[in-house]
């Protein structure tokens, strides 16, 4: 592994070396390293690009990373990963994927992961995005992650993508059954004429399930976001929503939520508010010696901490 | 040393300009510790911050130690030394106490001493160094945090804009010994805006400003009688009725 794919890796998985327990690196459009422990199977897909990742039942405080890299300028690819996720897991899966393009040519991944998460199974899912590299090339990344849970399963997915990536456009969907929940902390910062769609769309179907969804966005430059957050109340559930987002320069924002209750006992509360940083932030910030620059960093990285 | 020199400010308002200060003429000398009071809407917050630059006077000028400072940003003054305590302080997503502390303090600030400041103002360090300095802070604590900020700056001007709104009797005790002591301990100057009495008991010098203007100033002993009499809502028939 070279430099630029080492740099990449430990922006998107924070890994300095070899991870510890299972993992599967994919640089440059095929697998280039893999480890499998005894309870988590790394397969490679036989009918199209992916692996399936198999979690064996009670599979405790382990971890799995799965990092794609592209440090190729114009590679395109499509990839589906599956998730099988045994009942009663309590597992860590790191995702992420990062792209270098030093060329002209466009570097895009797209990715479809499809978690099936068993009973009482505890899931954090940790993704980040990150483009990089000198090139005029585009940094394109779509991933779409469908989330299903059977009772009393749990997820909790953490998303940043703060810099580097030209477009994306993320669409995340979950499907909950009796007593499963699911909580997503997105980050998401574009800059120059950068293009961001996200998408969540959530459904409540079994008694007792919840959704937490909570975007905190920041749009620079000619950038340009929108936000979609579908949520709909099938039994009796608890749904919210929230995006707050920060707007600067010349960006614009569009911040689309939609709730829907089927049911009686669906309690479903969405929240939405774009702004620019406030005044008396900067002000204050300056007050303490730094310049106006100096302090809008300061809050625009707090703000996506 | 602090000059202000025939300082006037005016907004305006629906087409009309609607003074704010007029002719403001004041020295804070060093290491001297005075109040300023009076009425409310008076113009003593309109004064702090052309003092830190928040506000830009449209006549006179703000000698700091000799230099010119009137056309100084708010950044370059907070440089030379000059710190402001809001009295509304600002709230803020994602930035933690701990983060407020280092920038006020400078990087190389341990953990150990911006504990310290919190414990000045009666903040049990460990409880709040890690929280965020947002709308999960009540209005007291947010004060404190503020004064702490202020505190762990240690310029050589520090502007304090009514500490004591919003905190409690007991620790407003405390407080009133954390500014004596920083009165007593340091070659700093302070100029504390504050309603109360106790606080003006401890001031070397009390201005009260009323209508946009300086209507008096001496010592507690001058001042006081005057002040707690309400000569200088004088002026309001509303009052005099
Ligand atoms: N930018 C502005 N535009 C219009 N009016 C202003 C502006 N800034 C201040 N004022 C007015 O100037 C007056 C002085 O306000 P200031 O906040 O300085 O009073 P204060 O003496 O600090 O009062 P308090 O004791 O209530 O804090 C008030 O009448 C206020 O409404
Ligand atoms: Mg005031």
């Amino acid at each position: 592994m070279d430099e630029i794919q080492k740099t990449l890796l430990e922006e998107i998985a924070g890994l300095h070396e070899i991870p510890a327990g299972a993992y599967n690196i994919r640089a440059n459009g095929s697998t280039s390293s893999r480890n499998t422990t005894a309870n988590i199977d790394i397969v490679t897909k036989d009918d199209k690009q992916g692996i399936d990742i198999i979690i064996k039942p009670g599979t405790k405080k382990e971890s799995v990373h799965i990092p794609v890299i592209l440090s190729e300028s114009g590679i395109t690819e499509m990839v589906y990963n599956d998730f099988h996720i045994g009942d009663d897991c309590d597992v860590t899966i790191i995702a992420g994927c990062g792209i270098h393009n030093g060329g002209e040519r466009k570097s895009q991944h797209d990715g479809i992961h499809t978690f099936y998460i068993g009973k009482n199974a505890k899931v954090k899912y940790v993704e980040k995005h990150y483009g990089r590299g000198e090139g005029t090339g585009e940094k394109i990344m779509n991933p779409t992650t469908i989330v299903n849970i059977e009772e009393n399963g749990h997820l909790e997915m953490e998303t940043v993508q703060i810099k580097g990536v030209d477009s994306t456009d993320r669409i995340t969907k979950a499907y909950l059954a009796e007593g499963a929940s699911v909580v997503v902390n997105e980050k998401l910062m574009t800059h120059g004429n950068q293009y961001a769609k996200t998408t969540f769309e959530v459904e409540m179907n079994g008694e007792g399930s919840s959704a937490n969804i909570i975007s905190r966005a920041v749009a620079k430059d000619d950038s340009h976001q929108i936000f979609l957050a579908k949520i709909q109340g099938n039994n009796k559930c608890a749904g919210h929503s929230e995006c707050d987002a920060i707007i600067m320069d010349n960006a614009k924002i569009s911040a689309i939520p939609e709730i829907t209750a089927n049911h009686l006992e669906a309690e479903l509360i969405h929240e939405a508010a774009i702004g620019k940083i406030a005044g008396e932030q900067l002000i204050k910030l300056m007050t303490l010696g730094l310049t106006e620059e100096e302090a809008e960093a300061q809050i625009v990285n707090g703000f996506l901490k | 040393m602090l000059e202000l020199i025939d300082i006037s400010f005016s907004v305006e308002e629906d087409g009309k300009v609607k003074e704010i200060l007029k002719d403001i003429n004041i020295t804070i000398d060093d290491k001297k510790f005075v109040a300023i009071t009076g009425p409310n809407g008076g113009g003593k917050s309109t004064l702090a911050k052309i003092i830190a630059g928040i506000e830009k006077p449209t006549a006179g000028k703000i000698l700091f130690n000799g230099t010119d400072i009137t056309d100084m940003s708010i950044t370059d003054r907070a440089k030379l030394g000059i710190s402001y305590a809001f009295q509304q302080p600002v709230r803020f997503k994602g930035i933690k106490v701990k983060d407020l502390i280092k920038l006020a303090a400078g990087e190389g600030v341990s953990v150990a001493s911006a504990c310290d400041y919190l414990s000045e103002v009666g903040l049990c360090a460990r409880d709040y160094i890690n929280r965020d300095v947002d709308g999960s802070l009540s209005g007291g604590e947010l004060k404190r945090i503020e004064i702490a900020t202020i505190i762990a700056r240690n310029t050589e001007l520090s502007v304090f804009d009514e500490p004591e709104a919003g905190i409690d009797l007991w620790s407003f005790k405390n407080l009133i010994k954390v500014f004596e002591k920083m009165h007593k301990q340091s070659e700093k100057s302070i100029i504390i805006i504050s309603h109360q009495e106790r606080i003006l008991n401890i001031a070397d010098e009390i201005i009260v400003v009323a209508a946009g203007q300086v209507k008096s100033r001496g010592t507690k002993d001058e001042i006081l009688p005057e002040v707690l009499n309400g000569n200088t809502l004088e002026g309001c028939k509303y009052y005099n009725d």
